[in-house]
């Protein structure tokens, strides 16, 4: 793909996360930060389209520890917030 | 092998891309409200899993051996770590995500630049600019999100941290990151140099979160948030990945929006949080401004009577509460009250707590429906009608001097009216001042009468004192 092509959908990307996110009451806001924090583990994709060509000790290791690393942030992330989703109900 | 070159298909991959960030926006959809955010945060993990499956698929992808590995310790890490945290300690953990996920990017960038100078030298420069990108914003957001990880867990001190010369040193080690990355652009082959770059931000971010004061930890980990985010989406730049920029920049932009609220909430600019150093004692007209005012002490039985004879009630919780871990001994007063037809709310200052939202997810934790928790816009005009407002371990967030003292520090930023209120009782452990080391005149009001102790053995205690009654 072009800069140019990866640029616009890199703003239009922006203009939805304001959007979508204008709406969310302050009560989620713990929440939303978590499941937002969740979403960018997705760097764990890095790690695994590297490491297969990577070379080298060095290169091999720091692919491990950026998978390692992410995903922490993914399974973590995703779990945490669905612990905290999960107290939130409504009286019966 | 011919289904095998069907699912490797580069089309197909991109294919399950596309799905995978529309699961993402789909996820923040449904984050709108409580009914449905549940949902919506499955259906996020769904698509990351999507994502994952995706790029295995990728025919130049190898090494599984490590890659499960990696995937191994992660798992080990993240879900203990996830199942066992206290909700009081939230903040915290969210920020440790944060650095690890931050950290990623680093250590994906330097592999992506190590592999591109051992292929023959510097990549692209449409390549080449996004890696620096990410290696510097990573590096900041991996140390700087340890550094906040630190201070709410109390392994560093919570007080701003500073050294003299600090804009100085931050501007000195932008000026190195930035210089060395231009270098680097500018044709230099490095690795050295793209050593100096992640060090230098490593510093940088350590420097920029130790001056900041606990209270404005809500702030920090929000932009240290939407700086992970960025820098991910400049890794799916320089790898070419649509699912990597797409969810990077959905992160990155709904950090920043909670960064502007967050900043809002307490009147203050970014920049101004991020000069540091609120709270440090030095120009605010603070506590010793000569004599002792006098204040009224309360004991338990009172504040039991006040409370079983009120019509209505508001509870301003704040970061004491979370302290205490009273979330659950609060409620049980609350439920004790709404029995004798007493009406009970919880009024939400936006920043009250480490992180946005954390009253709100401890309050959740002891079971109090959503509906009673109400934002400080909704509830500020009831407390007039309000016999009385329980203030548990909030201090800044309900000081009228925000509202009435012009040279206060704190002027301007929007409070809980609790002093509106016919009665004020403050759950206090001791008379020090808040985070932001401001006196707060509500002590010394008329209508104030404060009962000291840890709030959640005073809440006990006067529970005891009402089922007495």
């Amino acid at each position: 793909m072009d800069l140019l092509t990866e640029l616009t959908i890199l703003v239009l990307a922006a203009f939805v996360g304001f959007e979508v996110i204008s709406k969310v009451p302050n009560t989620l806001h713990t929440p939303l930060m978590s499941a937002t924090n969740a979403i960018h583990g997705i760097v764990l994709l890095g790690g695994l389209y590297l490491i297969g060509p990577a070379e080298g000790f060095l290169n091999n290791f720091l692919c491990v520890i950026a998978i390692a690393f992410g995903t922490i942030n993914v399974v973590g992330g995703f779990l945490v917030t669905d612990r905290m989703l999960h107290m939130f109900r409504r009286r019966d | 092998m011919y289904t095998a070159s069907f699912l490797q298909d580069p089309d197909f991959i991109r294919s399950l891309y596309i799905v995978a960030f529309a699961l993402f926006i789909i996820d923040l959809r449904l984050m709108n409200h409580p009914r449905t955010a549940r949902k919506g945060n499955v259906i996020g993990a769904v698509g990351m899993g999507i994502a994952v499956i995706a790029t295995l698929l990728i025919e130049s992808v190898g090494d599984y051996g490590l890659i499960a590995l990696g995937i191994a310790i992660g798992t080990a890490v993240g879900v203990p770590a996830a199942r066992s945290v206290k909700m009081t300690a939230m903040p915290q953990m969210v920020a440790l995500f944060n650095g690890v996920g931050g950290g990623a990017v680093a250590l994906i960038s330097f592999a992506e630049y190590r592999g591109s100078l051992a292929a023959g030298g510097n990549p692209d420069l449409d390549v080449l600019i996004p890696i620096l990108f990410a290696a510097i914003i990573g590096s900041v957001s991996f140390w700087g999100s340890n550094i906040a990880f630190g201070k709410l867990q109390e392994i560093l001190p919570g007080r701003p941290i500073q050294l003299p010369g600090q804009q100085f040193i931050n501007a000195a080690l932008l000026a190195l990151c930035v210089g060395s990355a231009i270098a680097i652009a500018a044709g230099t082959e490095s690795e050295g140099l793209f050593i100096v770059i992640l060090v230098g931000a490593a510093l940088l971010g350590n420097m920029f979160v130790l001056p900041i004061g606990g209270a404005d930890m809500p702030v920090v980990i929000s932009l240290l948030n939407a700086f992970t985010g960025l820098s991910a989406a400049a890794a799916g730049l320089a790898l070419d990945n649509v699912a990597l920029i797409v969810a990077g920049m959905l992160v990155g932009a709904s950090g920043s929006i909670l960064t502007m609220l967050m900043a809002e909430a307490m009147n203050r600019s970014i920049a101004n949080i991020f000069k540091g150093g609120f709270g440090g004692g030095g120009a605010a007209p603070a506590a010793g401004d000569g004599e002792e005012k006098p204040v009224r002490s309360t004991d338990p039985a009172d504040v039991a009577i006040q409370l079983a004879y009120a019509r209505k009630v508001v509870v301003a919780p704040g970061y004491g509460l979370a302290v205490a871990q009273a979330q659950h001994t609060v409620r049980e007063l609350a439920t004790a009250l709404e029995k004798r037809g007493v009406e009970v709310r919880y009024a939400i200052h936006p920043v009250a707590g480490r992180m946005p939202g954390h009253m709100n997810v401890l309050l959740a934790e002891a079971d109090v429906p959503y509906d009673q928790l109400k934002e400080m816009d909704e509830i500020n005009p009831e407390f007039p009608q309000t016999d009385v407002a329980l203030v548990i371990g909030a201090n800044d967030v309900t000081n009228p001097a925000a509202r009435d003292v012009a040279d206060s520090p704190i002027y301007g930023m929007p409070i809980l009216d609790v002093d509106k209120a016919a009665s004020v009782i403050v759950l206090k452990r001791s008379m020090n001042t808040g985070f932001a080391g401001i006196d707060n005149p509500l002590f010394y009001a008329e209508n104030t009468s404060l009962l000291f102790g840890d709030a959640k053995e005073s809440v006990q205690k006067v529970l005891k004192e009402l089922e007495e009654l």
